[in-house]
């Protein structure tokens, strides 16, 4: 038999503090930098264009801004890694037909490149918006529906580090997203509510198996029972943890840039869906645990 | 082997088969070459395609439109069914226009959504679909008609010294003076009258049953290019809605032989119309209006009782004709619509993310197998398989419930295949710990089966709570994430409790194991 993390007696618990001050530095960073400057969004939810184009023959991007800016387009201009160096991503607001426009510009201002269609999303104002509280509108809906389960399920205290897990996880990937420059598209949206799956999901194991425990040990400490649970748990946490964040790896480097952004938010996830099961999920409920006995004037710790 | 286990063994026959059967459909579709398909009847490749899974956008390349009806200058009578209507003659156009598989919805209250799947020349799609396409038959107003009202403009222009400059000709006569001839305008005049004749007020000065247009692209008079501005009388003499036929030809204009042009045919009661309105005006212009821009204003020679008439202009090629003869027979959008969101992948960028999601998901998968059977050993391959299984019964069921696969939907088999080894990983944990306290092989398995069952069961329903709640609210691209998720995570419950347990049973029942390879 081959193992991994077997038998470990890891006082996770003891630790707490730590995990706390941790986390909460990583979502005050991250609430500060999104009320401040925000993450970057796609035309999905901006409204706008976003044209991807591939051009016959190299073009340096200053010549390409220029030959727009000609023809009155300010666009942003990325030039696109990996797959070839004539492509190129275009962001701009016009009212006309955005692809006629830069393809005129192009015969116009760079004779002999011609260029090849490979995408265009364009997105009026008001479709923009209306995608933006839908996604909102999913996202909440799909959590306050998790807490409502794991609330009946199981009890309020977990329910609440569940989800509490969950918010950070999301929170904390979409942080990353935000410091990488990545842009938040509706794929993203999904890749988000991948990682919040997986952090139900692994969650949901570690409590499992304390509600389990606490029956069996009722006479130790509730932090003990945690700590037990979770290092019975923890060769499947981290088996789990590994194999997704192999099969995510696999698609950040060969996926191609379309599937860049998704696996990116998972690899991120991954690690952050792990850790929290037991340093906020878990944690959590031991506090509000505690907290509950307290009141009831029981002192178990 | 027990009864029970007989009905185990029947119930992932009875699935895994009925999911080959559903998905050899979509294993013909993809596998044959263009040549093949192009060898194949229409009417088979056409039922094979609707039973193969569907290929979203981003994947297969194509058009998608998202389309506003404008409903603001229709009567509540009008407006009822306005959107249905546009539905039915965009449908009518797209059919003639000859595109495979087209989904067209109406979506919420005013809008229109349209999906051309592999399809190549995106303008003229959208110039096809967008066009209103109301065409109109109206009376120009006779010389005399059209220099009263001109000069009766003008004064009114005049007294508000509405002329540009300080040309003191131009200001007692501000239109009439650039008139190079009856109503023709220089090009470069054009936006100063179009100016003019935008001032607030001016329309009380326009009688209620005339009407102003311009023509709809320059032309050459007295050796000069330029537009010329009609008035019309504005009750409509015929619709498009006489017209029965529409064909793009060759030949229409006597002045420009080779042009290309439209060729239209009268219904029976188009052509009674017709006949009478060329009859009583022969010697008069009569305006043939698309969207509101004249096209032409041929002199009436004759009565016309053969009801044919044709579109012609300068700016017509083989494919501008065809399409205009499309939508002439197609019939007039009830209001003008407007895109308000469109994504178009072209088909390089489909047939790459195709490329690169199936090589990083097999390398992806080979890892995962590969650290499965160096971890669990023999029970790694049942996991395996049983992964397997799962991925052929949720792309069954997606070709089964005509789902498409998209690449959001990919991410949620991404879950799924985590989620699915997660499964196996925690019934073997289970079964290794309760191997370590002491307890033999077959009571391992079965409580490992049990105890690790409550936790799989409790995750995938709070998984799958979301993923419903995702699927009713979400759209486009989170849609397909909770659809492939939602049925992943269903025939991950089946492959776990059934098939899994089931290979243990066998595994098990065949004499004494010594020791499980775990």
């Amino acid at each position: 038999m081959f193992q991994l993390l077997i038998g470990t007696d890891i006082p996770f618990m003891k630790y707490r503090r730590f995990a706390y001050v941790f986390s909460g530095a990583l979502l005050a960073v991250t609430l500060v930098w999104f009320f401040a400057k925000g993450p970057r969004y796609s035309v999905d939810f901006t409204g706008g264009t976003m044209l991807q184009i591939r051009t016959s023959q190299a073009v340096h991007a200053d010549r390409l801004r220029s030959a727009l800016e000609a023809e009155g387009i300010q666009a942003e201009l990325q030039q696109m890694t990996g797959e070839s160096p004539n492509e190129y991503l275009l962001r701009f607001r016009t009212q006309g037909d955005p692809v006629t426009l830069v393809q005129g510009a192009i015969a116009k201002h760079l004779p002999g490149v011609t260029m090849e269609l490979r995408a265009n999303a364009t997105v009026g104002p008001k479709v923009g918006s209306d995608l933006r509280q839908k996604a909102i509108m999913a996202i909440l809906t799909s959590l306050g529906a998790i807490l409502l389960y794991v609330g009946i399920r199981y009890e309020f205290k977990f329910a609440l580090g569940g989800v509490a897990a969950l918010f950070h996880d999301v929170l904390v990937t979409l942080g990353c997203l935000m410091f990488t420059g990545r842009e938040v598209s509706l794929t993203v949206v999904a890749a988000l509510l991948t990682i919040a799956g997986y952090s139900i999901n692994d969650t949901i194991v570690v409590f499992d198996r304390i509600r389990e425990r606490a029956k069996a040990l009722r006479k130790e400490k509730h932090s003990r029972v945690m700590d037990i649970a979770v290092n019975e748990t923890l060769s499947r946490t981290v088996i789990t943890a590994f194999t997704v964040f192999l099969a995510a790896l696999a698609l950040f480097i060969w996926g191609g840039d379309v599937l860049r952004d998704f696996s990116f938010a998972m690899l991120v996830g991954v690690v952050f869906g792990t850790y929290s099961s037991v340093f906020v999920a878990s944690a959590m409920a031991l506090d509000i645990w505690i907290a509950l006995d307290r009141q009831k004037g029981i002192s178990a710790e | 082997m027990t009864r029970v286990d007989q009905g185990k063994l029947l119930g992932v026959l009875v699935v895994t088969a009925l999911s080959i059967w559903f998905l050899y459909p979509s294993f013909r579709y993809y596998t044959m070459t263009p040549a093949q398909r192009q060898a194949m009847e229409p009417a088979k490749l056409a039922q094979l395609r609707k039973k193969a899974v569907h290929l979203g956008l981003d994947l297969q390349g194509g058009l998608q439109l998202l389309l506003e009806v404008d409903k603001s200058r229709l009567s509540a009578a009008e407006a009822k069914d306005a959107v249905e209507r546009a539905r039915e003659i965009i449908n009518n156009r797209i059919d003639q226009f000859g595109v495979a598989e087209p989904l067209i919805q109406i979506e919420g209250t005013d809008r229109i959504a349209v999906q051309l799947p592999g399809l190549t020349d995106r303008t003229r799609a959208i110039e096809l679909i967008g066009k209103t396409a109301l065409l109109e038959f109206k009376l120009v107003r006779s010389t005399d008609e059209e220099r009263n009202l001109f000069q009766r403009l003008d004064s009114w222009l005049a007294s508000r010294g509405a002329a540009p400059g300080g040309d003191t000709a131009l200001a007692k006569t501000p239109l009439t003076g650039l008139m190079i001839d009856n109503s023709f305008f220089r090009k470069e005049d054009v936006p100063t009258v179009q100016k003019l004749l935008g001032t607030p007020g001016i329309d009380s000065l326009i009688p209620t049953d005339t009407q102003l247009l311009w023509s709809g692209e320059d032309e050459a008079r007295s050796g000069m290019t330029g537009r010329t501005l009609y008035v019309l009388k504005r009750q409509p003499e015929l619709t498009g809605g006489s017209v029965a036929s529409a064909e793009a030809a060759v030949g229409l204009d006597q002045t420009n032989p080779g042009a290309w042009g439209v060729s239209m045919k009268m219904t029976p009661r188009g052509r009674a119309d017709f006949a009478r309105v060329t009859g009583t005006n022969v010697g008069r212009q009569l305006a043939i209006i698309l969207d509101g821009v004249v096209q032409s204003a041929p002199f009436i020679r004759d009565r016309i009782p053969s009801g044919d008439a044709s579109i012609t202009g300068g700016s017509f090629d083989v494919n501008t004709a065809k399409d205009l003869a499309i939508v002439l027979r197609a019939g007039a959008l009830p209001a003008p619509v407007k895109p308000i969101e469109e994504r178009t992948v072209g088909p390089s960028l489909g047939s790459d993310s195709i490329q690169q999601g199936l090589t990083a998901g097999i390398i992806g998968t080979v890892m995962v197998v590969a650290f499965m059977a160096i971890y669990y050993q023999l029970s790694g391959l049942v996991a395996i398989s049983a992964l397997a299984l799962n991925l052929l019964y949720l792309v069954a069921a997606m070709a089964y419930f005509g789902a498409t696969l998209t690449l959001p939907g990919i991410a949620g088999i991404v879950l799924t295949v985590g989620m699915a080894v997660d499964t196996n990983v925690l019934i073997f944990e289970r079964i290794r710990e309760e191997l370590r306290h002491g307890r033999s092989i077959h009571e391992s398995v079965r409580l490992g089966y049990d105890r690790a069952f409550r936790t799989i069961f409790d995750a995938h329903s709070t998984t799958l709570i979301s993923a419903l709640f995702l699927f009713q609210f979400g759209t486009g691209p989170i849609k397909g994430f909770a659809v492939t998720l939602s049925i992943g995570l269903l025939a991950n419950l089946f492959t776990a409790v059934l098939f899994t347990r089931m290979i243990y049973d066998f595994w098990l029942g065949r004499g004494k194991v010594e020791r499980l390879s775990i």
